[in-house]
């Protein structure tokens, strides 16, 4: 086995991985956001956008091709990301346990000299991992979270041979519970400080970074960790509080 | 100055270490750590009792074997110079200081204070050098080197390999030693000709060594006594890729993991 194949086996090969899938676990991020601001323009905009989502590169491409394949690299990035970091951090920690002073602590007494966002990287990680487990349960196949006759699953329509989606109702219902709103808040904060180190270590990671660029990729890292969870924090919000009913 | 030492002791490797408290009750201002550290010794002599061992050699912040974990910062908690630098003015009266060694699996703890950074040894002997014949000493400026890299070449060379990033590193991680010489040399026309067959063996031996994962915290760059950037490490693991895009392997013997 030769050239990127090898990758895996050395420590920096692995965080090269992580910081590819972490590319493209961003680029999605984004778009879904962006996606979701239809919530605003009303049920009818919102429906179609997520029907239009099946036919993404009609008419080269067949009904839900894309969408296939989008769902095929995603899943593949989250087990090389989620891989790459468990191997990564259980190294790291055989290192830092083996003179330790006891088992939870490494040092009589540490003192943090850098940001905070690094540090919460592993936990929130973890968090957005359960996050994206229960959104999917939740709002894709409406198996958790709603009261009985709330969630609408998507219709066939018989004369076109196509589904009828009603995903405006299922994120107004959704989101109409405080626990579910609550917890899209809380992981949507974790995403932030997720990215905001995320965005900026990828670049470091695949070596693009330097003492010239270190500050524009840390402006580039705040504002699309700002953009994403601000955005995604107001559609439970507008729900919650009646804006969007 | 009146000071407390928490001050870690262990026998040796196997034995299992404590802090222990001491009482510095003389201490001037303007002594360096060390003399501190020799003070608080003598005064152990003459009770009888075990002095602490710590290492040092040149206390002049260039051999980087003064290295201590102090109140929780690698070199204490003045930027950009060494434990043989800090001098107690940078304490207060009456604080109470604790005194680490640097703790990581590939730094055992020989006795004390002291660790056993033997391990960064083996990463320099996997490529911290060119392999052309150099013959004699050749003409100054024979080959010319432009001014940034000569200068950026110089920055990451000042690395004396003191271990602090590793200890400070939540991952243990050694990148930024490891990055500084790969830099050092990949800036000059002598060193750039193996530059990705050299990260490759220096990565290689790192992993095997047992250092941990740099996570891109920047805790190392943040105690390092001589400031090396992050920026190596970008550097470092750019030509990684580039090595593994070129198909090339790791060409040293890896030390089977005990
Ligand atoms: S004793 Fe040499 S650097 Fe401190």
């Amino acid at each position: 086995m030769t050239g990127v194949l090898t990758l895996y086996r050395t420590s920096v090969g692995k965080k090269v991985i992580m910081a590819l899938t972490g590319f493209i676990l961003v680029g999605f991020v984004a778009f879904h956001m962006y996606g979701n601001t239809k919530l605003y323009q009303g049920p009818e905009v919102f429906n179609a956008y997520a029907a239009g989502l099946r036919d993404l590169g009609h008419p080269v491409l067949g009904y839900e091709h894309l969408l296939w394949i989008a769902r095929v690299v995603l899943l593949s990035s989250v087990v090389l990301h989620f891989w790459s970091a468990m191997a990564l951090t259980g190294k790291s920690q055989k290192t830092t346990a083996a003179n330790a002073v006891g088992t939870l602590k490494r040092y009589g007494v540490q003192k943090r000299q850098t940001g905070y966002a690094a540090y919460t990287m592993r936990y929130g990680g973890v968090l957005i991992f359960l996050f994206v487990i229960y959104h999917l349960l939740h709002l894709t196949f409406g198996a958790v979270g709603y009261n009985a006759e709330q969630y609408q699953h998507p219709a066939l329509d018989l004369k076109n041979n196509t589904y009828i989606y009603n995903v405006y109702n299922n994120v107004v219902y959704g989101f109409k519970n405080p626990w579910v709103a609550g917890f899209y808040l809380v992981t949507m904060l974790f995403l932030g400080v997720h990215l905001f180190h995320g965005v900026w270590s990828m670049f470091q990671t695949l070596g693009l970074n330097s003492a010239k660029y270190t500050g524009l990729l840390r402006g580039l890292a705040i504002l699309v960790a700002a953009a994403v969870t601000i955005g995604n924090l107001t559609f439970p919000l507008a729900v919650y509080f009646g804006f969007v009913q | 100055m009146k000071l407390t030492l928490k001050v870690w002791r262990q026998k040796n490797s196997k034995a299992v270490g404590e802090f222990k408290t001491y009482q510095a009750d003389h201490v001037s201002p303007d002594m360096s750590f060390l003399e501190m550290l020799d003070i608080v010794n003598q005064d152990l002599i003459m009770k009888g009792q075990e002095p602490i061992a710590f290492d040092h050699d040149c206390r002049e912040g260039i051999c980087g074997m003064c290295s201590l974990m102090i109140n929780g910062v690698g070199h204490g908690p003045k930027t950009a110079i060494t434990t043989c630098q800090l001098h107690m003015r940078s304490f207060s009266d009456g604080e109470t200081v604790t005194i680490e060694p640097w703790r990581a699996l590939p730094f055992p703890i020989i006795k004390d204070l002291v660790t056993d950074r033997s391990s960064f040894d083996r990463i320099i002997q996997a490529g911290g050098f060119i392999s052309a014949s150099t013959g004699a000493a050749p003409d100054g400026n024979s080959i010319p080197i432009a001014k940034p890299d000569a200068e950026q070449s110089m920055d990451a060379a000042a690395c004396i390999g003191c271990g602090a990033c590793v200890a400070a590193c939540p991952n243990g991680s050694a990148m930024l030693f490891t990055a500084a010489k790969l830099a050092h040399l990949s800036f000059l026309p002598q060193g750039k000709i193996e530059r990705h067959q050299r990260v490759l063996n220096m990565i290689t031996v790192h992993d095997a060594e047992g250092f941990g994962n740099c996570t891109n915290m920047g805790e190392c760059s943040a105690v390092c006594p001589k400031g090396i950037s992050l920026d190596t490490i970008a550097r470092l693991n750019r030509d990684l890729v580039m090595a593994a895009l070129k198909g090339l392997e790791p060409t040293v013997g890896i030390p089977v993991e005990g």
